[in-house]
C-alpha cells in the first residue's frame, strides 16, 4: 500500500505542477499575466511554420505570431508555439489552449460563424491548384477525368475537389493522406496522378523536388483560399489587437517602413500616417489597451509584410513564391490595410 | 458484554455504520456513490457551461446535413451529396471490412507460425521465432507505415502497364494488376442478371447473391442431415455408409448449376485513361492496413497458439498413441480441443485489439469510422463532442458484440467440468 | 546367471570393447543436419523454403546496406556519393540522416546543452526500479546496475554535464550498486522520491515544488498519528483532508516563498520542447507508474463483494478496453477542456499521460485480476482465519503473491503501452516515429528519406521492447520454479 500512496502523491504533484490557474478576464489580460503568447501553428509546413534542427520555429505564420507577441508583450520571443493538426486546430483555439491560431487556415463562412472563430484578416491569398507530372501529358485540370488524386484529409480542399469534379461532371479517386510529407511521397512514387492543395503549398513542394522541371502546376485555380490568423469569437478587443497587428505589418510595407529604417523614420518621418502608425503622434495604442509603440515593436520583430514574405516564402527562398495576389494594392495585388486614424 | 441478548441483536447505533462490518460496506458504497454522482454532475455541469460559453449546442442534427466530401472506398453507394450519417456508416463498414479480413488472415497466419515454431526443423523454427519477435516488439504504426511505403515505392504505377513495351505486366493470366495505387482484381459478371433486391436507402442485394447464400446454407444443412443419418446407421449396424460423394454433391452441384444458370464469369480489369477500370480496385491503403494488422496480430496469435499447444501435457498425446490413434487424429481429437480451451480467451482479446487497432487507418488515409465520423465530418462540422462520443460508443458496441459472440463460442468449446 | 555361464561357456569376453566411432551419418554436423533439417520430406521442404526466404532477404537488402553512406549533409549528396562510389544504378542507404539528426530522434527539441538531464533521469530510473524489478537475483542486479552506471556516466560526460551533477549521479549510482550487494530494499526510499526528482530533472524549475508536494503527505501522516488513537476512520479522513488542503491551498505559495528565500532551481524546460524517444519514455514511464496503483485498486474493486463498487469498476474497465486508444487521445486533445471548468487549460503532455494511464490501468486491472484469481482460495481463508481485516489481508497476504504472479503480464502491458506512445503523433506531439520523421523530411535536405529513420526508430523500439519481454520471460521462469 505504501507504494500506491506515494504514486498517488506523484499524480497529485504532477497535476499541481501542470494545471494552469483557471483563467479569468480578457485574453489580453491573460496573455499579459502569463507573460507569454500561446500561438497555434502547423506541425510542419516548410515556409509557413516548421521547427528547425534545434527546435526553433520559423516561417511566414510564425513571423506573424512573433509580431503579435512583440506588440503585446514587448518581446517577440515570449511565445509558446503549440503545434496543431488539421483536426485539433480549431478546438485548441476555442478551448483556450491557444490565444491566436496562425495555421494557414482558410477563412470560410461556416468557420467564422458556426465554429465561433473570428478571422482577423488575410495574411495570404491562396487558391487550390493541381500539380501533375509532365509525362502525364495533361495541361488542364479539365483533362483529369478518372484520375487518382492525392488530397489531405480534414481541409477545405477536400470539399472543393468534390465540388469541382461534380460541377465539371468528372470522376476521380481520392487518395487520402495525413500530412504534406506523405502526400509528396505518394505523388513522387506515382501513387496518384495529381496532387492537390493550396497553390503555395504546391509551389513549396515542387521547389523541393530534385527535378522541379518535370512537374507542372496546372493553370486552374479551383477555389479561393484566403488564409489568415483567427481568434476566439467574443473577445473583440483581442480580435482588434490581432487584426491591427496584421494591418500594421501590411501598412508598414505600403508606407515603406522597414525594420532597418524604422528608427530613423520614428525620428524624422513627415508622413502623418507613418507618425500615427509608429506612435510618434496620437495615442492609437491606448485604444486597444496597448502602449503607443506597439506597432513599432511588431514591425521590428521580423520587418514589414514584404520583408516577412521575402524572408520566408519569397522568390529568393527555396519556396520561390511570387507576390501575385499578395502584392500591395498599389502594385496590383489585394493587400489593402485600412487607414490608421 | 455480559448481556447475551444485547450481543445477539444489538440495537442499531449510528457508530455501527462505521464500525460494524455488516453496515460498513453499505456506508462505503453510499459514500462512493455520492462521490461518483458528484463527479459526474461536476463534469456534466462543466460541459454545459463550456458549451454555453462557446455558443454551441449538443445535438446530432449535423448527421443529417450534406457531407460534401468523397470517400475512396464505398461498400454501399455514397456520393458527396449524401449525409454525414451515411458517410459515418460507410466508415463503419470499412472498419468492419478491414477488421474481419484481418481477424481471418491473422488467425490463419498465427496458427501456422505458432505450429511452425514448435517444428522440429531447426532453421524454420528459428525463422518463425525471428518473425514473431520482430513484429511483436515494434509499434504497429511503424509496420503500417512500412508496408504502405513498400507498396507505394516498389510496385509500378498504372502507367507502367501501358503500351506494347509496358515495363510491368499483369499476373494470373492477365486478371490481376498489382499497382502502387491499388490491386486491380477481376469482378464477377453475369450474362443473365436476375436484378437486385432493393432494401431501401440505396442498399441493394443482387438476387444471384441471395440465391448463392440460400443454396450454400441449404447444402450445409443437408450435409448435416446426411452425417446424422450416417451416424444413425453406424450406431445401429456398426457400419458407416460411405457418404463423402453425397456430401460433395450436395455442397457443390447446386452452386455449379447457379453459375451455369446466371452465366457467371470473371471480367478482367483493363487500363483506360489514368486507371484500371472494369474490375475491382482494392486500394493499397486497405491492403497495407490489412497486411500490417495481420502480420502484427499474427505474431501475438502465434505465441498464444504455441503456449496453448505446450499447455497440453505430453501424457495426453502419449495416451492417445497408446490407444492406437494416428497422429492426425490425436491432434484433432485430443490435443486441439484441449489446447483451444487455453487459446480461445486470449484470442478473443487479440481480435478486439485488432479491431481497435484498425483505427490507425488514419496513417494511410483509409477512410474507416475514425476517418469519416471522427475525421472529416468532425472537422467540417466542428462538432467534436458529438462526433467523438458517437465514435466511442460505436467502437464500444462493436467490442461488446465481438466479446459477447466469442464468449458464447468459448462456452461451447470449454471443458465440461463435472 | 552370468557366473554359471562363466563356467560352462568356453569363451566369455571379460573386458569391454572400446566404443567404436559412430557411423558418419550418426555423428557430428551430419547427424545434426539430418535430425534438425532433413528428417523427412516435409522437413526438407521447410528447410529449403527457409533457405529461400533467407536468400531473398539477403539478396534484397544486402546491397542497400552495403552501400550505406554515413557522412553527408543532404539526401542529394548521399545519392551523389553512392553513384560515384558504386556506379550510377547502385541503391544505398543514407544513414547520414541519423548521424545529422540523431539528437532530434532521441531528445526532440530539448535544449542541446541540457541533454544530460534526461540521460541522468533515465539512468537513475534503473536504480529506482532495482528494488521493484531486479530484486530477484544478485547477479542480475549487479550486471544491470553496473552497466547503467557506466553508460549513464559516460553519456553524461559526453553530453557535457556539469561536474556537480556528474558527482551527484555518480554518488547515487554507486550507492545503488553498494546497497544492491547487501539488501536492495534499502533503496526503496530513493524509489519513492524518484518520481518527483525525475519530474524535476526533466522539466526543471524549482526543487521546492516537489519538496512541498512531499510535505503534504507528511503532514497528513502526522494528523493520522495524532488522531489514530481516537478513531482510525477519522484519522484516515483527516490525513487525506490535510494532505489535499495543503496541496491545493498552501503548497504553491509555500514553494514560491521558499524559492524567494533560497533559490533551488535549475533551468526549466517547457513541455513543447519534448519530443522523440524522450517523449515516448516520459509518457511510458509516467503511465506505468501511475497505472499500476490505479490498476490494483480497480482489480480489487472488481473482486469486491460490494455490488456498487464492483459494477463501477466493471463499467470503467470494459469501457476503456472497448474503445481504441486513439479515441482516448482525441478526448485528451479535443474534449478534456469541455469537462473542466471554463477557462482551465493544462499541459497537453499531462493530458496525454492521464489518458494513457487510464487506458493502461484498465488492462493492468485485468492482469492483476488474473493474478488474484490464480491465488489458491486457501490463502484468502488463511488470512481470514488469522483475523486480519480486509486491507491487512490484501497488503500482507494477497497482493504480494498476486502481484508476483502478474509481473509478466504487467511487463507486457508496459511494452504495449510503450509502443502505443507513438500514437501521440495524431494529437500533434512529436513522437519519434511519424511526427519527428515528418519534421525532418520537411527540410529541403532530407526530403524523400523514408527507410533509414524507420530502421533507426524501429531498431531502438525493438531493443527496448525485446529486452523487457526477455526479462519478463526470465522472471516468469523463476517464479514458476518458486511455485513448484
Amino acid at each position: 500500500m505504501k507504494k500506491s500512496v506515494f504514486l498517488g502523491t506523484v499524480t497529485a504533484a504532477t497535476l499541481l505542477a501542470g494545471m494552469g490557474m483557471a483563467q479569468e478576464g480578457s485574453t489580453l489580460a491573460q496573455v499579459k499575466e502569463r507573460d507569454e503568447l500561446n500561438c497555434g501553428v502547423n506541425t510542419g509546413l516548410v515556409g509557413f511554420a516548421a521547427p528547425d534542427a534545434s527546435g526553433n520555429w520559423t516561417g511566414f505564420d510564425i513571423a506573424y505570431c512573433r509580431a503579435l507577441a512583440a506588440a503585446v508583450l514587448g518581446d517577440p520571443n515570449k511565445i509558446k508555439f503549440v503545434p496543431t493538426t488539421g483536426q485539433t486546430r480549431f478546438t485548441a483555439l476555442s478551448s483556450g489552449e491557444v490565444d491566436v491560431l496562425a495555421r494557414n487556415s482558410t477563412w470560410t463562412y461556416s468557420r467564422d460563424t458556426d465554429l465561433k472563430l473570428d478571422f482577423v484578416g488575410v495574411n495570404y491569398y491562396d487558391g487550390q491548384g493541381f500539380m501533375v507530372n509532365r509525362d502525364l501529358g495533361v495541361t488542364s485540370a479539365k483533362e483529369l477525368d478518372g484520375a487518382t488524386i492525392c488530397i489531405q484529409t480534414g481541409t477545405t480542399t477536400e470539399l472543393n475537389l468534390a465540388d469541382y469534379f461534380r460541377a465539371n461532371n468528372m470522376a476521380y479517386t481520392p487518395v487520402n493522406i495525413d500530412s504534406n510529407a506523405e502526400g509528396e511521397q505518394q505523388y513522387m512514387a506515382g501513387a496518384c496522378d495529381a496532387y492537390t492543395t493550396d497553390a503555395s503549398g504546391l509551389a513549396a513542394t515542387r521547389a523541393a523536388f530534385a527535378d522541379p522541371e518535370n512537374h507542372i502546376i496546372l493553370p486552374e485555380i479551383i477555389s479561393k483560399e484566403p488564409l489568415g490568423p483567427a481568434v476566439r469569437h467574443g473577445d473583440s478587443n483581442w480580435g482588434d489587437i490581432a487584426r491591427w497587428t496584421l494591418n500594421a505589418l501590411v501598412a508598414a510595407e505600403e508606407y515603406g517602413v522597414t525594420s532597418r529604417n524604422i528608427e530613423e523614420l520614428v525620428r524624422s518621418s513627415e508622413n502623418p500616417e507613418v507618425q500615427r502608425l509608429l506612435g510618434t503622434t496620437d495615442e492609437l495604442g491606448a485604444m486597444i489597451g496597448l502602449d503607443a509603440e506597439w506597432a513599432r515593436r511588431a514591425i521590428l520583430a521580423n520587418g514589414n509584410y514584404g520583408e516577412i514574405f521575402a524572408a520566408n516564402i519569397g522568390e529568393q527562398t527555396p519556396i520561390g513564391l511570387a507576390r501575385g495576389l499578395n502584392a500591395q494594392w498599389t502594385q496590383g495585388g489585394l493587400l489593402y490595410a485600412p487607414p490608421f486614424r | 458484554m455480559t448481556d447475551i441478548r444485547a450481543t445477539a441483536t444489538p440495537p442499531f447505533r449510528l457508530s455501527m455504520l462505521v464500525n460494524d462490518r455488516r453496515y460498513r460496506s453499505l456506508t462505503f458504497q453510499v459514500i462512493v456513490f455520492i462521490l461518483v454522482m458528484a463527479a459526474a454532475w461536476w463534469l456534466i455541469d462543466n460541459t454545459i457551461r463550456n458549451l454555453a460559453l462557446m455558443g454551441k449546442s449538443f445535438d446530432f442534427g449535423f448527421l443529417f446535413q450534406r457531407a460534401g466530401y468523397d470517400i475512396s472506398q464505398t461498400p454501399i453507394p455514397y456520393t458527396a451529396d449524401d449525409t454525414h450519417l451515411r458517410a459515418s456508416v460507410v466508415g463503419l463498414l470499412n472498419t468492419l471490412i478491414v477488421a474481419v479480413l484481418g481477424c481471418i488472415a491473422a488467425t490463419v497466419l498465427g496458427v501456422i507460425v505458432g505450429v511452425a515454431r514448435l517444428s522440429r526443423n531447426w532453421l524454420f523454427a528459428r525463422l518463425m521465432t525471428v518473425f514473431v519477435e520482430i513484429f511483436r516488439n515494434m509499434p504497429l504504426l511503424l509496420w503500417i507505415l512500412i508496408v504502405y511505403a513498400v507498396f507505394t515505392e516498389i510496385l509500378p504505377p498504372p502507367n507502367a502497364f501501358r503500351g506494347d513495351e509496358a515495363s510491368a505486366g499483369m499476373i494470373l493470366f492477365d486478371n490481376v494488376a498489382l499497382t502502387n495505387r491499388y490491386t486491380a482484381l477481376p469482378t464477377l459478371a453475369m450474362t443473365n442478371d436476375p436484378g437486385s433486391l432493393d432494401l431501401g436507402a440505396r442498399i441493394t442485394f443482387n438476387w444471384a447473391t441471395i440465391a448463392f447464400v440460400v443454396v450454400l446454407v441449404g447444402g450445409w444443412i443437408v450435409r448435416r442431415m446426411i452425417r446424422a443419418w450416417a451416424q444413425d446407421v453406424q450406431d445401429r449396424t456398426g457400419d458407416r455408409p460411405v457418404t463423402w460423394w453425397k456430401t460433395l454433391a450436395v455442397m457443390t452441384l447446386p452452386s455449379l448449376f447457379l453459375i451455369w444458370f446466371f452465366g457467371l464469369h470473371l471480367e478482367a480489369p483493363s487500363l483506360q485513361g489514368f486507371n484500371f477500370t472494369g474490375g475491382l480496385n482494392v486500394s493499397n491503403s486497405l491492403v497495407a492496413l490489412w497486411l500490417a494488422l495481420t502480420l502484427y496480430t499474427a505474431a501475438f496469435i502465434a505465441e498464444i497458439v504455441r503456449a496453448g499447444i505446450l499447455a497440453v501435457s505430453r501424457g495426453q498425446s502419449e495416451a492417445a498413441f497408446a490407444l492406437g490413434l494416428r497422429p492426425n487424429r490425436t491432434m484433432s481429437l485430443v490435443i486441439l480441443p484441449q489446447a483451444l480451451r487455453v487459446i480461445i480467451p486470449p484470442l478473443i482479446s487479440q481480435y478486439l485489439n485488432l479491431t481497435k487497432n484498425s483505427s490507425l487507418a488514419i496513417a494511410v488515409g483509409y477512410m474507416d469510422l475514425r476517418g469519416t465520423l471522427g475525421g472529416t465530418t468532425l472537422n467540417q462540422t466542428g462538432r467534436e463532442l458529438e462526433a467523438i462520443v458517437l465514435m466511442m460508443l460505436t467502437y464500444l458496441v462493436l467490442s461488446l458484440i465481438i466479446s459477447a459472440g466469442m464468449n458464447v463460442f468459448n462456452a461451447r468449446v470449454k471443458l465440461k467440468e463435472r | 546367471m552370468s557366473d554359471t555361464h562363466a563356467q560352462t561357456v568356453a569363451f566369455v569376453r571379460d573386458t569391454m570393447l572400446p566404443a567404436a566411432a559412430p557411423p558418419i551419418r550418426e555423428s557430428g554436423a551430419v547427424r545434426w543436419l539430418r535430425e534438425n533439417l532433413f528428417s523427412g520430406p516435409v522437413n526438407s521442404i521447410l528447410t529449403v523454403l527457409g533457405l529461400l526466404i533467407l536468400w531473398f532477404l539477403v539478396a534484397t537488402f544486402w546491397d542497400w546496406f552495403a552501400h550505406s553512406v554515413w557522412n553527408a549533409s543532404s539526401l542529394t549528396e548521399c545519392r551523389e556519393i553512392i553513384s560515384a562510389t558504386w556506379g550510377p544504378d547502385a541503391r544505398g542507404a543514407c544513414f547520414a540522416v541519423i548521424r545529422e539528426r540523431w539528437n532530434q530522434y532521441l531528445f526532440g527539441f530539448y535544449p542541446q546543452h541540457l541533454y544530460w538531464r534526461p540521460t541522468m533521469t533515465f539512468g537513475l530510473l534503473m536504480v529506482a526500479l532495482a528494488p521493484v524489478l531486479f530484486s530477484a537475483s544478485l547477479t542480475i542486479r549487479r550486471v544491470v546496475l553496473a552497466i547503467t552506471t557506466l553508460v549513464t556516466l559516460w553519456a553524461m560526460v559526453v553530453l557535457g554535464a556539469p561536474a556537480g551533477w556528474l558527482v551527484f549521479a555518480a554518488i547515487v549510482l554507486a550507492t545503488g550498486l553498494i546497497l544492491s550487494e547487501r539488501n536492495i530494499a534499502w533503496m526503496l526510499p530513493f524509489s519513492i522520491v524518484y518520481p518527483l526528482l525525475g519530474v524535476w530533472f526533466l522539466w526543471g524549475g524549482t526543487l521546492w515544488g516537489p519538496i512541498f508536494v512531499l510535505v503534504g503527505p507528511a503532514l497528513g501522516w502526522v494528523a493520522w498519528r495524532l488522531l489514530s488513537r481516537l478513531s482510525p476512520l477519522l484519522a484516515t479522513v483527516a490525513a487525506i483532508v490535510v494532505t489535499l488542503i495543503f496541496w491545493l491551498v498552501l503548497a504553491g505559495d509555500a514553494a514560491r516563498d521558499a524559492e524567494g528565500l533560497l533559490s533551488l532551481s535549475i533551468e526549466s524546460v517547457r513541455s513543447d520542447r519534448f519530443g522523440g524517444f524522450l517523449l515516448s519514455l516520459t509518457i511510458g514511464v509516467a503511465g506505468i507508474a501511475l497505472s499500476l496503483p490505479l490498476g490494483i485498486v480497480l482489480a480489487l474493486a472488481r473482486q469486491s463483494d460490494m455490488f456498487l463498487i464492483k459494477s463501477l469498476s466493471v463499467v470503467f474497465i470494459e469501457f476503456i478496453r472497448g474503445v481504441p486508444l486513439i479515441t482516448l487521445l482525441f478526448v485528451a486533445s479535443l474534449l478534456l477542456n469541455y469537462f473542466l471548468p471554463p477557462g482551465t487549460t493544462f499541459d497537453i503532455i499531462l493530458r496525454v499521460i492521464i489518458m494513457v494511464t487510464l487506458f493502461a490501468a484498465a488492462y493492468m486491472a485485468e492482469v492483476i485480476r488474473g493474478g488474484l484469481a490464480a491465488l489458491p482460495k486457501g490463502q484468502y481463508e488463511a488470512a481470514d482465519a488469522l483475523g486480519l481485516d480486509y486491507w491487512k489481508a490484501q497488503r500482507l497476504i494477497v497482493l504480494p503473491q498476486a502481484l508476483k504472479i502478474s509481473i509478466p503480464g504487467i511487463v507486457s502491458t508496459f511494452i504495449g503501452m510503450f509502443k502505443d506512445t507513438t500514437l501521440v503523433t495524431f494529437v500533434g506531439l512529436y513522437d519519434p516515429l511519424k511526427s519527428m520523421s515528418d519534421a525532418v523530411r520537411a527540410n529541403v535536405e532530407w526530403k524523400g528519406i523514408y527507410w533509414e529513420p524507420f530502421i533507426f526508430v524501429g531498431g531502438i523500439f525493438f531493443l527496448i521492447c525485446f529486452g523487457m519481454s526477455r526479462y519478463s520471460m526470465y522472471l516468469e521462469r523463476r517464479l514458476q520454479r518458486d511455485h513448484r
